[in-house]
């Protein structure tokens, strides 16, 4: 390896003017190392700043401040056509009026290469993409699904230092989407090259990635793998983006190291947590509890058990319930309009529906302490 | 009697109301008609009377005699007059061309312009169009005629000595043209230009393509269908142009649209002058119909 990164950010600002006449940070001093070979994701809703930052990377946009550095080498203000990555775009953007091989081939006639040499390149890459004897054709006579596969062969045959992604699966229906993201990620083995990977779509970005940077606003808000950023998500945007969970509000009450106890504003009790960033007594938090991360048992009466370290437990009633097979989706209130769900599994197959909660029922939600996360209120 | 019509349906033997709720190749005919009418009466009707013209004669007085010959046709092969059709398809290519060769850039610079600057250029190139092409082509007189505008600006910038006389030339004349004919080829240009996205031009900078081969690779090819339909409107109406030789070229400049024209107007010899409009016609459709075989009508500017 050349470089200890294949690409760097350097506390990248990129500022737009509006067409309102003010300007609005698209990148907002973010800083990244992506390690060679990774395949990573920036993942985020739409407007969160990582098609700029791709863009930034690509040499289509030039950074407001700070430095884009690829492979060692700083990129100031280097044209795209001189840097060493390429571009899958979102609309492919093949050219209509060439062939499937002219397209594929028309990055390497830019570097000069032998007509022997191409078409060989270009065959392989075509083979890598699994449409081999395509080349003949116009990409107007090809399904969506292909026209992706050309643009893909089309960036990969320059076998760029990184390859540059931009959600090249959106407009693909699911079904099609889902086997492209396990092709993409051999492919991505196979040929070795970094990629980087701009979506919206969370189930790709955790499918696919090797580290994930979720972004909100221009910020970066945390940057890790997939299981990182599930479990232990740093901040109440990035636990609520991805996958499903419940927040409860609360002020700090104690901290001990990592380990936090909160005193809920519905219902008024404590509850013991993993604290993230810089938590102090009296501050505001959001406790982020998954729906999956907890179960439920009948309440039957008895106090709530002050076992500290262990679980906590919160009653309440359930106010709905829906069966969806794998599992029971319930409902349940914790007072004052405050309502949580809990995805309880169907371990046991019954046709009893005694064993299923019912709406009234009372109960206790039983969450384990590692399954409690107090956050901070968002950085962004 | 009364009573007895009554109790039975009237029996038309014909009905168009019929006719139409039973064939579809009738109805078809019905809703397509209004074209039709238009063709028939602006494009056919005429086309035939021209082409009748052309195979009779002059009367002594101006008029048209019914007496079928060929001696029309026979006449346009004098070398006088293949030399004006000649040197009217050497105006009209040569205007083409260098209307493709003006209009392009300033297409290119329109398709680029930001969104409300593009549409105030596009209403200054329709402009011209607002006042009376004949008063337009006069203004040019005033500015080519020998101390003219022209003139007077190129003395003044001591870039030239003496008058140009450009007035009364042919080069007047394709000016002239030029300047008629330029809209008809920038508009086309530009919706073609217009419509190739961004992310092309990106994606080949992305492959390595420095900006003059992205444009040599991809813009160019692409708006070849602005091209085509460019140089069709502006070559046909350009070989039939007798205004601005008229008024721009004198005596010395003749092109085959004022041969038909004092053909009809000035010579009284319809016939003769419907022979040469034949004739003209003929060439122009045999050149466009050969064009546009090798290169399409420009008709992907349509999709």
């Amino acid at each position: 390896m050349k470089s200890e990164y294949a690409v760097e950010f350097h506390d990248i600002v990129k500022i737009f003017p509006t067409p309102e006449g003010g300007q609005v940070n698209a990148v907002d001093h973010v800083s990244i190392n992506i390690n060679h070979g990774e395949f990573f994701s920036m993942l985020g809703p739409s407007g969160c700043g990582k098609t700029t930052s791709l863009r930034l990377m690509a040499g289509f946009e030039w950074p407001t401040s700070g430095e884009v550095v690829i492979d060692g080498e700083k990129m100031g203000r280097r044209p795209p056509f001189l840097r060493p990555v390429n571009t899958v775009f979102q609309n492919y953007a093949l050219f209509q009026h060439m062939t499937v091989f002219q397209n594929v081939a028309f990055g390497l006639e830019m570097e000069k290469v032998t007509n022997q040499e191409i078409n060989r390149r270009v065959n392989e890459a075509l083979e890598m993409v699994k449409l081999p004897g395509m080349g003949k054709r116009k990409p107007k006579q090809l399904s969506g699904g292909q026209q992706q596969r050309i643009a893909l062969a089309r960036a990969l045959v320059k076998r760029p230092e990184v390859l540059l992604l931009d959600e090249p699966l959106g407009a693909l229906d699911l079904k099609l989407r889902k086997e492209m993201q396990l092709e993409l990620k051999a492919l991505q083995e196979q040929v070795g090259i970094t990629f980087i990977y701009v979506t919206h779509d969370q189930e790709e970005a955790l499918t696919m990635s090797n580290r994930i940077a979720v972004m909100s606003k221009g910020k970066a808000l945390q940057i890790g793998s997939s299981v990182e950023i599930y479990e232990r998500p740093n901040c109440r945007f990035v636990a609520d983006f991805i996958g499903e969970t419940n927040f409860l509000t609360g002020t700090v009450k104690e901290v001990d190291k990592d380990r936090v106890c909160v005193l809920l504003t519905v219902p008024k009790q404590e509850l013991y947590g993993i604290g993230f960033g810089d938590l102090h007594p009296g501050q505001t938090v959001a406790v982020s509890i998954r729906p999956e991360k907890v179960h439920l048992e009948d309440d039957n009466g008895t106090q709530v058990e002050d076992r500290t370290g262990e679980d906590n437990q919160l009653k309440g009633r359930v106010a709905a319930t829906a069966y969806i097979g794998s599992d029971t989706r319930v409902i349940i209130d914790l007072g004052d309009n405050i309502r949580m769900k809990v995805w309880e599994q169907n371990a046991i197959s019954t046709l009893d529906p005694e064993a299923y909660y019912s709406t009234g029922d009372a109960v206790r939600i039983i969450i384990p302490y590692e399954n409690t996360l107090v956050l901070p209120e968002d950085i962004a | 009697m009364i009573s007895e019509q009554a109790g039975e349906p009237p029996k038309a033997k014909f009905s168009i109301t019929r006719l139409l709720r039973e064939n579809s190749t009738a109805q078809g005919f019905l809703l397509i008609s209004p074209a039709n009418l238009y063709l028939f009466v602006l494009v056919v009707l005429p086309l035939i009377i021209v082409t009748i013209l052309s195979f009779l004669s002059r009367g002594a007085y101006g008029g048209v005699e019914f007496r079928f010959n060929l001696t029309n046709y026979a006449r346009l092969f004098d070398p006088l007059y293949g030399k004006v059709m000649l040197f009217s398809l050497g105006v009209g290519l040569g205007t083409t061309l260098i209307c493709l060769l003006v209009g392009y850039p300033l297409a290119y610079f329109l398709a680029h312009a930001p969104g409300k600057q593009r549409s105030l250029l596009l209403f200054l190139i329709l402009l011209p169009f607002w006042t009376n092409f004949v008063i337009r082509i006069y203004a040019w007189m005033i500015i080519l005629r020998s101390g003219g505008l022209l003139d007077s600006l190129l003395q003044w910038l001591h870039l030239t000595q003496a008058p140009l006389n450009l007035l009364y030339s042919p080069t007047a004349v394709m000016i002239g043209m030029v300047y008629e004919f330029l809209p008809f080829m920038v508009l086309p240009l530009y919706t073609s230009l217009e419509k190739i996205e961004n992310s092309l031009l990106e994606a080949a900078a992305d492959l390595g393509a420095p900006p003059w081969k992205a444009f040599l690779r991809v813009t160019l090819p692409l708006s070849v269908p602005g091209m085509i339909a460019g140089t069709i409107l502006t070559f046909i109406p350009a070989m039939g142009m007798f205004v601005v030789p008229d008024i721009l070229g004198g005596a010395k400049t003749i092109l085959i649209g004022n041969v038909i024209r004092n053909q009809f107007l000035t010579a009284r010899d319809w016939p003769f002058g419907a022979a040469a409009s034949m004739i003209l016609m003929l060439l122009t459709m045999v050149l466009t119909l050969y064009y546009t075989r090798k290169a399409g009508f420009g008709e992907e500017l349509l999709v």
